[in-house]
């Protein structure tokens, strides 16, 4: 089984204060941490526990800049051979089919049985990539999937439904799949793994390489045209409990007893 | 043509809220524009399921066949390609859930159209599309406007709006024939899968003490089980601790979990993504406790506490078992 799985670095953000510039773009990510995305991380471990089981080798693939070399070097200590990344700033402002559009010119000269990918991303969160690749490999998919079982030229897959619901569906191989958190307990990496994978060379290639013209990528190959971004306003919700940190325990356990139901 | 189509989704014979949803936006952007909205319902055997759309929508169009029996993206895609090239619509919506998120992005591609996904407000003005979408898991409001173009594709986020969808219209039942399934990519549909049994059901409980990623390492849990016993609470959590298996996947709250409606829900370290407020934004009452002042859950809790977990943890435990 040889696996490509698309792989993205995203800033970490959950307990970060975040700041948009001036023109309301962006955010400032200056003071971010960058790390692999949550779910790109459950496929890279997902694909190396099927080469580990099937044999076969596992191709991580990142379209980003020189800093996303991070992910590639974390998913090749994880127990990835090989790595591509498409070292594009032209990519800046694309959108996800842009984005796929890219990926799929790296991708689709390579002989592979499986393509992973994420369901989705931490930051823009889209949920579109992997989907769309699908389509422009002409490749059977299945989204949001949760569990896999290769058998002879065929697999069956768990998506996840809402509420605690599952279904089950067989799938053709060669196929993409997005995979979904929870699949597995992705392999803590030490800074030792990554240390003794830094020889292997990581294949570099960019928008020319890969016959992409300006109109395809960035904001002119893009179905949107603007994007205005602001912090939610604040205001409504919750009513913060003030004072030190032991009247505000005997506020809330005066607000719970309240309720009369313990 | 000028007209605004909404996919209806159902499951095992029942419709999915997300279907009124969509009705009850397409509706109030069909007005302003002066569009009819058109729900597309694909199934089998489904007639007496379409007609509860009849008030809803100024057409239904019925596909039936044994193949649409249950969502599948090969014949979805197929249905919907047939369909939207026929038709035009200006605007094509479908829901952000396991199936849009399933089916749209490759029917953008396929047909070429531009999606935005997983959007919570629209607006329609003399073709003009913009929509709102929460970024960064709702710490970042994303206002886009599309490039102008005679047909969108759009995914709604599920609670976005209201599911009473307002009566009074009297729809047009039209049937379309299926295609000819030609280009199907082998993808099988075998069956549906509840979850197992479980060890408690939360959905049931009246206190509910919930804890996310912020709990930080499974070794804090007791933390949390004393105070949740010092007020006989049960313990629920956030997906990325029934992900890492700190806590069974039955305690999950949320969209792909469980739904609950407690007393009182007190949320330690959880960020507040929409797949968790949809699980317990309607209890009666909710706290929440997050070193981040803005976390999006402050947005929906009654009371909020901007510390520390671990340090407020055993204070709290310590005021009842006074
Ligand atoms: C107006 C506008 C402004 C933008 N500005 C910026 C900006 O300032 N900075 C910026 O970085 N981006 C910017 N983008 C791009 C955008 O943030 C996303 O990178 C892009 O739309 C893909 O969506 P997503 O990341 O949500 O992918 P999703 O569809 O949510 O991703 C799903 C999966 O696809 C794969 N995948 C996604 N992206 C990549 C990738 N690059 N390489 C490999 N695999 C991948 C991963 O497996 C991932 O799990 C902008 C986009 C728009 C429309
Ligand atoms: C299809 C799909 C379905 C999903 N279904 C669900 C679902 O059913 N349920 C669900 O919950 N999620 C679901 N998710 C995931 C969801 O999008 C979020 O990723 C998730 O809810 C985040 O969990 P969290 O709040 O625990 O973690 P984070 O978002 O990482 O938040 C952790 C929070 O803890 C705070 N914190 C950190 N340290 C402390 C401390 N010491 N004291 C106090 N606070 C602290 C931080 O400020 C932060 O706000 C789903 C996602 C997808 C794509």
């Amino acid at each position: 089984m040889d696996i490509v799985v698309c792989i993205r670095q995203v800033p970490e953000v959950t307990d970060a204060e975040l700041e948009i510039n001036k023109e309301g773009t962006e955010i400032l990510k200056e003071d971010l941490v960058m790390d692999i995305n949550e779910w790109d991380n459950y496929a890279v471990e997902e694909a190396v526990r099927i080469k580990e089981a099937h044999g076969g080798k596992v191709t991580v693939v990142t379209l980003g800049n020189e800093d996303s070399e991070d992910v590639l070097r974390t998913s090749l200590a994880m127990g990835a051979d090989e790595a591509i990344l498409i070292n594009e700033e032209g990519f800046e402002l694309s959108d996800a089919a842009a984005i796929a559009q890219g990926l799929y010119r790296a991708v689709r000269d390579l002989s592979f049985d499986l393509l992973l990918t994420g369901v989705q991303c931490s930051d823009d969160g889209w949920a579109q990539v992997g989907v769309i690749l699908a389509e422009f490999l002409g490749l059977p998919y299945a989204s949001l999937v949760v569990g896999i079982e290769i058998n002879e030229g065929t697999m069956i897959v768990r998506r996840e439904l809402e509420s605690n619901t599952e279904e089950k569906l067989q799938i053709p191989i060669p196929a993409v799949l997005t995979i979904q958190t929870g699949i597995n307990s992705p392999r803590y990496v030490s800074i030792m793994g990554i240390q003794k994978v830094r020889k292997i060379e990581i294949r570099g290639t960019d928008s020319e390489e890969l016959g992409l013209s300006e109109e395809e990528i960035g904001l002119k190959g893009s179905s949107v045209a603007s994007q205005k971004l602001s912090l939610p306003p604040v205001g409504e919700g919750a009513e913060i409990l003030e004072g030190s940190l032991d009247e505000i325990c005997e506020k809330t356990a005066q607000i719970v007893r309240d309720k009369g139901v313990i | 043509m000028d007209e605004i189509m909404v996919l209806a989704e159902h499951r095992g014979g029942e419709l999915r809220d997300i279907t009124f949803e969509m009705l009850t936006m397409a509706n109030k952007l069909g007005k302003e524009n002066d569009i009819a909205v058109t729900a597309f319902f694909l199934g089998h055997e489904a007639s007496d399921l379409s007609e509860r759309l009849k008030g809803a929508c100024d057409t239904i169009l019925l596909m039936e066949d044994p193949e649409l029996a249950n969502y599948n993206a090969d014949q979805y895609l197929m249905a919907m390609e047939t369909v939207i090239k026929s038709r035009n619509p200006t605007l094509t919506l479908i829901g952000h859930t396991a199936m849009g998120m399933d089916l749209a992005p490759s029917m953008a591609a396929r047909l070429s159209l531009p999606l935005a996904t997983d959007c919570v407000e629209v607006n329609l003005a003399e073709r003009r599309l913009d929509v709102l979408r929460q970024i960064y898991g709702g710490k970042i409001n994303a206002h886009l406007t599309m490039k102008p173009s005679d047909q969108y594709l759009i995914t709604l986020r599920p609670g976005s709006f209201d599911a009473e969808v307002e009566q009074g219209k009297s729809a047009d039942a039209q049937t379309v024939p299926a295609p000819s399934w030609t280009d199907l990519r082998g993808r099988q549909f075998l069956g549906y899968l509840e979850a197992e049994l479980e060890d408690v059901d939360i959905a049931a409980a009246d206190i509910l003490v919930s804890i996310g990623r912020g709990i930080g390492k499974p070794e804090n849990i007791p933390l949390v089980q004393e105070f949740a016993d010092s007020i006989g609470a049960t313990l629920s959590c956030s997906r990325p601790v029934a992900d890492e298996e700190w806590l069974p996947k039955s305690r999950q709250v949320g969209t792909s979990g469980k739904t609950v409606r407690p007393k009182i829900y007190i949320a330690f370290g959880i960020s507040g993504a929409y797949q968790h407020q949809a699980g317990m934004k309607n209890a009666d009452t909710i706290i929440a406790v997050n070193t981040d002042p803005r976390a999006p859950i402050f947005t929906i809790a009654h009371y909020g506490i901007v510390e520390d977990m671990l340090k407020v943890l055993p204070l709290l435990t310590e005021k009842f078992a006074k």
